[in-house]
């Protein structure tokens, strides 16, 4: 379980996150909305150790994460698709991979677990990643976080620029890890995508989770998607 | 002797600094590259390379080929060593920020060329050849050791550029280079990584330099053309483009070979400088560089 506790931190002086706490289950995914520059990012990047945490923990199944250097987060189990995807864009589809695979063991086997959820990919190992379209590097930007074999995968917007079939793909990738019990945390801004997805929905205001609802407990037309995240 | 052989004499020795060039200046573009640091201390690590060669050669008795392989292994090593440690004692505790490695760098130059001074003295001091041997084509004869930096050296940057493109730790270094930031997401420690470039980009120019000596001397404030040439070759090549550095270093060192064997060496060291102008007016991401 990705524990978050009355986390506060920021870039430079800046104070983003304010007093934040949130819990991500393992087998669920928990959507992260609110409006532009409440901290939807700052939160993910913090979790990953980019983003500097002034007070309060972050915790994976108890182990203490807010601690490390960045570059030992995903070896605690945490992957991280981030927002516009940033794949190394002069390497190959195979590179990129393959640096998704160093901190794995068992690389090939989890290669092939990870190509069969997206065999798009596979026919496309030697091509540039710059070079695949929106769709395609979305799906290399998940396979490659989905090569550390995550405990916990943070997704920032991944349905972002994307035509519905794409939109329906990665969905159906989610839902597959969800049951493969990965605890999936998803800043999402579509209602649609969210209440397609989501178990729970931490609604986010001025830098700290204002409200958690249960997927059961949303429509499309629930007040707190217009309050929180004016739609 | 006839315009020809002549020419053909001035390409050869051309070839000789293109090669020496393309080592040091491949150094410098990984560094930038990989790291974004404006490396100024390039020309000292060379110096360094070359400074320490005498002295290791001085140490290692019999033959002279054994002083100067063991100068080509030793010196390299010292070289990368003392890079790696001021990369890990300055350059990391100013955030690689890319104005404050300038200066950082220039204060690293100015360490090492003083302390080369104290400890080497101020007098150039030549590195006798591993072996003698002359090429007597039919219109001059042709040093066979200088044919040999040629080929030690593309046989250098080959190994070079299959470490980039076939190994983990190229690659690693390679997904650095694109966005340090992500490549912390997927473990890769960036602070070793940015030690073992500035390491190797270092321990490129002291091999450079040491394949040099035995055809140059070695001395405290040699480093300086090196360092304003490869400065040229990089921003030619492209910044951070090996591909562009070799084939700007073919270009501006069989030029400068030529241009200063028919005219003077101040001259072609012009033509560069001028070619580097013009270059950042008319194409300033260099022949091989990305537009940013």
């Amino acid at each position: 379980m990705l524990k978050v506790e009355g986390v506060s931190g920021g870039y430079g002086g800046a104070l983003v996150l304010r007093d934040l706490s949130f819990q991500a289950l393992p087998g669920e995914v928990t959507c992260i909305m609110g409006r532009n520059g409440v901290g939807k990012t700052t939160l993910l990047r913090a979790i990953m150790g980019q983003v500097r945490v002034t007070k309060g923990a972050i915790a994976l199944d108890r182990r203490d994460l807010s601690s490390l250097p960045a570059h030992q987060v995903p070896l605690q189990g945490v992957g991280y698709v981030p927002q516009g995807r940033r794949l190394f864009g002069p390497l190959t589809v195979a590179e990129n991979l393959e640096i998704g695979l160093m901190t794995r063991a068992k690389g090939q086997a989890t290669l092939d677990r990870v190509l069969q959820l997206f065999p798009r990919l596979q026919e496309r190992m030697d091509q540039t990643a710059s070079t695949l379209s929106g769709g395609e590097q979305q799906m290399l930007a998940i396979a490659r976080a989905l090569c550390l074999e995550p405990k916990v995968l943070l997704l920032d917007e991944p349905t972002e620029g994307l035509q519905p079939s794409m939109i329906a793909a990665i969905r159906e990738v989610v839902v597959g890890l969800k049951a493969s019990g990965v605890a999936i945390v998803l800043v999402e801004q579509r209602v649609e995508a969210v209440l397609g997805m989501a178990d729970r929905v931490a609604f986010m205001d001025h830098g700290h989770v204002a409200e958690t609802v249960p997927r059961d407990g949303l429509t499309a037309v629930s007040s707190q998607f217009k309050h929180y995240v004016g739609v | 002797m006839a315009f020809g052989p002549y020419l053909l004499l001035a390409l050869m020795e051309g070839l000789v600094k293109a090669a020496v060039l393309a080592l040091t200046a491949v150094g410098l573009s990984l560094v930038f590259g990989v790291m974004r640091v404006v490396n100024v201390a390039h020309g000292a690590f060379f110096m360094l390379g070359a400074v320490l060669a005498y002295t290791v050669a001085q140490y290692i008795p019999g033959p002279a080929a054994l002083g100067w392989l063991a100068a080509l292994v030793i010196a390299p090593m010292i070289v990368a060593a003392i890079a790696a440690a001021a990369d890990t004692l300055v350059l990391k505790r100013l955030n690689y920020d890319p104005e404050a490695t300038i200066v950082a760098t220039i204060g690293l130059l100015y360490i090492l060329e003083q302390a080369a001074l104290s400890f080497f003295g101020p007098d150039a001091r030549p590195v006798e050849a591993p072996f003698t041997l002359r090429l007597q084509l039919p219109w001059f004869g042709f040093s066979g050791y200088k044919l040999f930096v040629i080929l030690a050296a593309i046989a250098i940057l080959l190994a070079v550029w299959w470490f980039m493109t076939r190994t983990r730790a190229g690659l690693v270094m390679r997904a650095t280079q694109v966005d340090r930031q992500t490549a912390r997401a997927f473990g890769i420690d960036v602070d070793r990584v940015y030690a073992g470039v500035f390491a190797l980009g270092a321990a490129l120019a002291a091999i450079a330099a040491v394949l040099l000596v035995p055809i140059s001397q070695s001395h405290y404030l040699m480093g300086g053309d090196p360092l304003l040439l490869s400065f040229i070759v990089v921003i030619i090549g492209g910044l951070g483009s090996l591909r562009g550095t070799v084939v700007a270093a073919l270009i501006i060192g069989i030029s400068d070979g030529v241009i200063s064997m028919f005219y003077s060496p101040t001259l072609a060291k012009i033509i560069a400088t001028a070619a580097v102008a013009m270059v950042l007016v008319f194409r300033p991401q260099g022949l091989f560089g990305a537009r940013a």
